[in-house]
């Protein structure tokens, strides 16, 4: 198991916002996250990254706690993610972006920095904004950019939250492309989508999320034929 | 290349700066440490405020203990008083550490006053130090039986090689890796943290090298001034001009602080004598300029000339672009 994350528990408040979640990754894996809004989702993804703490239970990674690792050590660890509101680094180019990322979440030297940068720039089709200011990127290229830095970490474990929203049907095919290819480098993933199809796409495995607890886990087959599943996530009654 | 044009620029500034004792006025010598004081302040501005983020109004506390612990270096110790500014400098860099303790609890607006609240303890404690004058202050007077001359040009000197110490280091450290960390920081903290960018450790050496730096340029400021009182020491003025320098010349830009001084002096030299009127347009210069010219003087410079001379980008080299004309058409329809 690359990622086993153990009874997790997070209240901001009275907010219950994640309550005892269990559940484990392969290497290689990729795991698809479903749940309404306000699930609780992008919480356990902070969780996991180290951008928020957990008030019980434990996070596991490559079989070692890294539940009070921060996140600049998680990220050097090697797990990389990006964020449903992209946050890139506005006044710096797009290679500028990434060769940050590639310096301190690789940890290499800045001529292999650059050489990251560049292969990244390729394989997410930002060659020809290399040179423009982060800041100055269209939506869908900021959420590309958000992957493609994550990318230069170098890391094993890929955290993608919501990277689909918002783009057009061609624009996410796009997408589950580049996807394919990470995953077939051996990158093991875990993604956040409301977009359905583009996450069956390439999910190996699903869990649901619902007012902070699991709600279902298991192959896309089993989850998306349970009756509990339909009736809470697509509102349908069985 | 453009690195030899900048140390030939470098050469040559030391070369006519460093013989100006032999040929120039001693006014214009005394203008220029106070100028240079100035100057290394408002780099440190630039580097905590638009570099790190930390916008800080209480630089003045750094500025004032470099000035302060000259003194009492050389007043009390018998160190030699240029010696002693350094040692003024290291130790403020030192102080700096617990005072940061405190001042990074607090964040944007809060740390803005925070820091403010924290020179004017240090000033009321200082004011409160009867061995370096008190309230009333003293007169740094380990410089009894030196000749006139030869103080002047030692500071001056001191001056000068601090400005190009201060240029060239600032220069080197956002050329290197942690420069751009630096500048992913001042971009977005929460991304740069999750690049695997220590934020806070980061945060704390930028704030240390200000305090070193701002230490420096007040220890040199009242070597050349000879008089200290904590008022003048520690006055909020010092981050309010290194403040306009920096808006003036552009912010988070490495020339910003450098054409920003060279407008604030020109501007002292001729407005000054104005009093109230010339601190009134001052203060809404800066405010146009931040309204309508972000980026500063060295921004239009940039814009309109092209010139980027003290550049720290990382370009990538487009060998593609120029064969690929319809890049751009063939995104707009991916």
């Amino acid at each position: 198991m690359l990622l086993k994350v153990e009874g997790a528990c997070k209240s901001y408040g009275a907010l219950k916002v994640t309550q005892d979640v269990s559940f484990a990754v392969r290497d290689g894996e990729t795991l698809g996250i479903l749940g309404p809004n306000g699930a609780g989702k992008t919480t356990l993804f902070n969780l996991i990254s180290g951008d928020a703490s957990l008030d019980a239970g434990a996070v596991y990674f490559d079989g070692e706690t890294i539940s009070r690792l921060r996140p600049h050590e998680r990220c050097r660890a090697g797990i990389g993610r990006s964020y449903q509101v992209p946050h890139p680094f506005g006044n710096m180019s797009v290679f500028e972006n990434l060769v940050t990322a590639a310096c301190f979440g690789a940890q290499v030297s800045e001529t292999e920095a650059w050489q990251i940068a560049t292969e990244v720039l390729e394989s997410t089709g930002l060659r020809e904004y290399a040179n423009k200011p982060a800041g100055s990127l269209t939506l869908l290229n900021r959420k590309r950019l958000e992957l493609a830095r994550a990318l230069a970490t170098r890391p094993r474990l890929l955290l993608l939250d919501e990277i689909a929203g918002g783009l057009t049907e061609p624009e996410a095919r796009e997408l589950v492309d580049e996807l394919k290819r990470i995953k077939a480098r051996g990158t093991t993933m875990i993604w956040i989508e409301h977009v359905v199809h583009a996450l069956l796409a390439i999910a190996d495995r699903l869990l649901v999320i619902d007012f902070g607890k699991k709600l279902a886990e298991g192959t896309p087959d089993e989850v998306m034929n349970d009756p509990e599943v339909r009736r809470v996530y697509m509102g349908i009654e069985a | 290349m453009k690195n030899t044009i900048l140390v030939v620029l470098l050469a040559l500034v030391a070369v006519v700066g460093g013989s100006m004792p032999y040929w120039g006025d001693s006014y214009w010598m005394y203008e220029f440490v106070n100028i240079a004081c100035l100057f290394i302040f408002a780099m440190m501005w630039n580097l905590l405020a638009g570099y790190g983020g930390m916008v800080s109004v209480g630089q003045q506390a750094f500025f004032g203990l470099g000035g302060y612990l000259m003194l009492a270096l050389a007043n009390l110790a018998g160190v030699n008083p240029f010696v002693a500014i350094v040692l003024g400098a290291l130790i403020a860099g030192v102080l700096a550490f617990p005072v940061s303790k405190i001042a990074f609890r607090l964040n944007g607006g809060y740390f803005a006053i925070g820091t403010w609240v924290i020179a004017e303890v240090i000033r009321l404690t200082v004011a409160n130090i009867d061995a370096v004058g008190g309230g009333s202050g003293t007169s740094l007077t380990a410089f009894r039986g030196v000749s006139r001359s030869f103080r002047e040009n030692m500071t001056y000197w001191v001056a000068l090689a601090a400005v190009l110490i201060t240029l060239v280091s600032v220069y080197l450290f956002l050329r290197s890796k942690q420069g751009l960390a630096l500048q992913a920081i001042r971009d977005s903290e929460v991304a740069a943290e999750s690049q695997g960018i220590n934020v806070a450790r980061m945060k704390l050496a930028v704030y240390i090298l200000a305090a070193v730096g701002c230490a420096l340029a007040g220890g040199l400021y009242f070597v050349s001034n000879l008089r200290i009182s904590p008022d003048a020491a520690f006055s909020v003025n010092w981050t309010a001009f290194g403040i306009f320098i920096v808006m003036i010349g552009g912010i988070g830009r490495i020339e910003g602080p450098l054409i920003g001084t060279l407008v604030y002096w020109l501007i002292d030299t001729w407005f000054s004598d104005y009093g109230t009127w010339y601190l009134i347009g001052l203060g809404a210069l800066a405010i146009l300029m931040t309204q309508y010219l972000r980026s500063g003087l060295s921004g239009l410079i940039q814009q309109l000339t092209g010139l980027d001379v003290l550049s720290t980008r990382r370009v990538l080299p487009d060998e593609r672009e120029q064969s690929r004309p319809l890049a751009t058409t063939k995104a707009s329809h991916v």
